[in-house]
């Protein structure tokens, strides 16, 4: 057998499993730490962007008008200096005065003393219910005909980690939410782009001469329309829309992956495995399928976790300008504008949107490189 | 003896890979005397470029050396590159395989040339300069002070290694090692630059190491050679007593490995298989702007051939000559005019569409076995593709069983036909690709250079693969090639081309028995410099 140039390493390998170079790739990925843990961190990103909003007990929508731009805390709120002035609002909406405030674990005990010579209304209690501290109050004891009342309050404990936003609805969750709506777009929108630009270019490439001539011009004047003013235009004529975003960043980003691919393409027709495959008689449609796009992946995928963040920056950006996701809908891009707003009194509103962002970029970019590292094919 | 100039003791090499760590070079000795030319032989894989490296602190950055090397007495394994710098590039230097890309394109030879001498020889720029024209002189290339200023795309293939020969030269190194000089160039390019070498040898007096494949080379210019087989030295000795009497099994067959016999004829009245009449190809090189050609460069230039059922026809020239073309044109891959004829057919009017069911009888085997398989298809999808096309009715387990037969046919497990193409060495691959043309049972397979990218025992079962092959289907082989050795064993005609045209045919023993034209001369005089049996080729005068 031909056995003459055969390293011993690949003679040690089982007699019928193959390794395909994606197999390979793999391998050298998972030796990559960073990428690996950009894997798995963003992984877990996911996970708490699409689970997560289950858990942290606000709907994204919910507004606790108490507790607007309310910090970022470990601690369960209210916040015991902020139990006194609520429970002097709530007084005043029930003409009463708080006075005696016991403060428990769970509930307190306050005396409301009526501030005229009439009984305290008992309906009117229904307002430490509506607010978002309080449970159903509890009246103890009725003193002075109706005039004094002991009332058991119990306290509403609520956690917001990420603190809350101008319209005081919890960030957390929010986030959450932004992540997962970025997330989506990014990975929806460079599909899109990587379906039709792979397509597009392979098929340009490959058949060359004329109509890769007319397809290409195609691409370049599409390139030439400034993007804002595209996305405007697809505004305007169809309203503002969810699916909007995919389209107008779809249509856009494939251009990038149309010239690449195409280049790829033209090197890879010179290669003589396509010669081969010419030489049996395989159909154009065969050729693009079988040899072009499968060696063309490579940078694909590569091009692709580095155009995911990219799709992700250019929803901010349209969402920033107020072209993208609407209210109570949220993206990454409308946080970290809502909290530029709002950088001098509630910084926590730009950094945990804006720490997700880059957590989020950062990942895909390692992975991107590891990728890369992993397909480059002067490695073999 | 003399103390030797540089000595190897116990060197290994090893390379980290993903599969583990690769033991590339395992204990080797090696002593080099001054003045004295040693080869290094062995085949692809056998770590001799790896030992040369490691000695020049060139391995890739994944491997390491262990083990002693001595230049002068002082220890060079282990040394920080800023200390190696001292010895090498002007008392050590290595001159590589591929001259296209061992010189930088941006930068004029002069500059190139000069740059060794104003950093390791400390002289003025003027000086340099007048260095390198003598340097340039030396290596013999014309018009050296006009050529001194040329980029290195202006000059040849030859013209470039004669450069680099010069840039080793430059400080008049104690030792020039040769990395495979010559196996990237045309034969008689080749015989030219080892003439230059041994002339250059013998005028400054330095030793040369020749790494190289090639045993022709070793015989005519090695004093000493030492034969490696996977990382060890198997035999090593004076030249002359290793080929006389080789004691290693290994070299043995290395020694053997020349393709030998001779084709049988085939008989008068076999059928016509391929009839190409006045076949041209041009290529537009300049357009005026209107649109029209101005320079034509006539690739094919009326060339006419013809092959019957079991008969080989070799197209024999060197590199630019327009024999691979040629082949492209008779299958109709490459827009050509004049005439075609596949059996009754005439295949010059027929399109893509009209030549779909004529591909199955036309087939084509590449010369890179590492650049015709596609990398992400397994070699048994690639082997059945063109059943794909041309049965496309057979089941999925039916072609399976197909690729197996045909994985059989050519000698390879039908095991590993769910193996993909980078598992396999250049052999096993180029067996691929034959059996991808085979599975079809073609009539006629246009063979471009299969067997020179491999190494010389492998194109040994190549050729003898292809001639049962040939036996058991009655194939007709257009069999293109500028290795001669390989032409004569498979040939029943032969024609030579240059530029475009054929400048003599005959049955290969005309052609090699009593060439007419010097080119045919000078093809076969190169050739056989590096062929074992140069001895009996009825006393053909040697380039020398």
């Amino acid at each position: 057998m031909a056995q003459g140039a055969v390293l011993p390493v690949e003679t040690m390998k089982g007699p019928v499993a193959g390794r395909s170079l994606w197999a390979e790739a793999r391998g050298r990925l998972l030796h990559n730490k960073a990428a690996v843990t950009s894997i798995v961190v963003l992984g877990l990103i996911a996970i708490a962007c699409i689970f997560g909003p289950f858990f942290t007990g606000h709907p994204f929508d919910r507004v606790y008008s108490e507790y607007v731009k309310v910090p970022a805390s470990l601690e369960a709120y209210p916040k015991p200096d902020q139990i006194e002035p609520n429970l002097e609002r709530i007084g005043s909406r029930v003409r009463a005065k708080p006075e005696n405030i016991v403060i428990g674990d769970d509930s307190l005990r306050v005396t409301l003393v009526s501030s005229s010579s009439r009984p305290i209304d008992e309906r009117l209690l229904a307002y430490f219910e509506r607010s978002d501290l309080f449970g159903t109050a509890q009246v103890v004891e009725r003193l002075e005909e109706g005039r004094r009342l002991v009332v058991d309050v119990p306290i509403k404990r609520q956690y917001f980690f990420f603190g809350t936003d101008t319209n005081g609805r919890d960030l957390l969750t929010r986030t959450m939410k932004a992540g997962q709506i970025s997330l989506a777009i990014g990975l929806l929108a460079t599909f899109v782009a990587i379906l039709i630009g792979v397509i597009y270019g392979a098929t340009a490439g490959y058949l060359g001469g004329r109509v890769d001539l007319v397809m290409m011009r195609i691409v370049d004047i599409l390139y030439s329309l400034p993007f804002i003013f595209f996305v405007i235009m697809l505004v305007v004529f169809f309203g503002r829309n969810f699916i909007l975003m995919f389209i107008a960043v779809g249509a856009v980003e494939w251009l990038d992956m149309a010239r690449i691919v195409r280049g790829q393409t033209l090197s890879i027709k010179r290669q003589e495995y396509v010669q081969a495959a010419e030489a049996l008689g395989v159909e154009t449609k065969g050729i693009i399928r079988r040899h072009v796009i499968p060696n063309t992946l490579g940078p694909v995928v590569v091009y692709m976790t580095l155009l995911v963040p990219k799709v992700i920056l250019l929803e901010s950006f349209l969402s920033f300008l107020g072209l993208g996701v609407q209210e109570p809908n949220t993206s990454l891009g409308v946080l970290i504008s809502e909290g530029a707003k709002n950088i001098q009194g509630a910084t926590w509103m730009l950094i945990y949107p804006s720490l997700t962002l880059v957590a989020i970029l950062f990942c895909l970019n390692f992975i991107g490189d590891g990728l890369r590292d992993a397909l480059d094919p002067k490695d073999r | 003896m003399t103390e030797p100039v540089l000595s190897v003791r116990n060197l290994h090499v090893r390379f980290r890979t993903g599969d583990g760590i690769l033991h590339a070079v395992k204990g080797i000795d090696i002593d080099i005397n001054p003045g004295e030319t040693v080869a290094i032989v062995g085949e692809s894989g056998s770590g001799k470029s790896q030992t040369m490296m490691s000695v020049m602190g060139l391995l890739a950055s994944n491997g390491w050396a262990e083990g002693s090397v001595k230049y002068r007495g002082e220890e060079l394994v282990g040394l920080s590159p800023e200390k190696l710098n001292r010895y090498r590039g002007s008392k050590l230097t290595m001159i590589f395989q591929e001259p296209m890309t061992s010189l930088d394109p941006l930068y004029r030879i002069g500059d190139q040339l000069s740059l060794p001498l104003t950093t390791h020889g400390g002289m003025s720029k003027r000086n340099a300069r007048k260095r390198a024209i003598e340097l340039l002189e030396l290596v013999q290339i014309p018009d050296p002070a006009r050529r001194i200023d040329a980029y290195p795309h202006e000059l040849s293939g030859g013209q470039r290694q004669r450069v680099m020969i010069a840039m080793a030269l430059a400080n008049n190194p104690d030792v020039l090692i040769a990395d495979e000089p010559t196996t990237a160039l045309d034969v008689t390019v080749q015989a030219r630059i080892l003439e230059l070498l041994a002339d250059l040898q013998k005028r400054l007096g330095m030793s040369i190491v020749f790494i190289t494949h090639d045993l022709g080379v070793v015989r005519r210019f090695a004093d000493r050679t030492y034969v490696m087989k996977r990382g060890e030295v198997v035999e090593s000795g004076r030249t002359g007593d290793l080929f006389a009497a080789p004691k290693h099994p290994y070299t043995q067959m290395l020694i053997d490995a020349e393709p030998t016999g001779r084709k049988e004829p085939v008989s008068a009245d076999a059928p016509m298989v391929l009839d190409a009449r006045n076949v041209e190809v041009t290529f537009g090189l300049k357009k005026s702007l209107f649109g029209t050609t101005t320079h034509v460069l006539r690739a094919v230039d009326g060339v006419s051939l013809t092959v019957r059922a079991g008969e080989t026809v070799g197209v024999v020239g060197e590199s630019g000559s327009g024999k691979s073309t040629l082949g492209r044109a008779i299958l109709k891959l490459q827009q050509a005019s004049g005439m075609v004829r596949f059996e009754d057919r005439n295949l010059m009017p027929l399109d893509r569409s009209g030549m779909r069911p004529l591909r199955r009888h036309l087939q084509l085997v590449f010369q890179d076995p590492f650049g015709s398989l596609s990398p992400r298809m397994t070699s048994g999808e690639i082997v059945t593709e063109g059943l794909l096309v041309h049965e496309p009715s057979i089941s999925r387990k039916e072609r399976d069983r197909r690729a197996a037969q045909a994985f059989e046919e050519v000698q390879l497990d039908p095991a590993w036909r769910n193996r993909f193409p980078h598992e396999f060495s250049g052999g096993q691959r180029q067996r691929i690709a034959i059996a991808r043309a085979m599975i079809l049972h073609p009539k006629l397979v246009v063979l471009d250079e299969p067997t020179s990218a491999l190494d010389r025992s492998v194109q040994k079962e190549i050729v003898e693969l292809l001639r049962g092959l040939q036996k058991a289907h009655g194939l007709a082989y257009v069999f293109i090639s500028h290795d001669l050795a390989v032409v004569r064993a498979l040939s029943d005609e032969i024609m030579v081309m240059k530029s475009g045209k054929v400048v003599e045919r005959g049955t290969a023993e005309q052609i090699f028995e009593r060439p007419q034209e010097d080119y045919t001369r000078d093809l076969i005089a190169a050739a056989f410099l590096s062929e074992r049996s140069k001895a009996e080729a009825q006393g053909e005068p040697l380039a020398s």
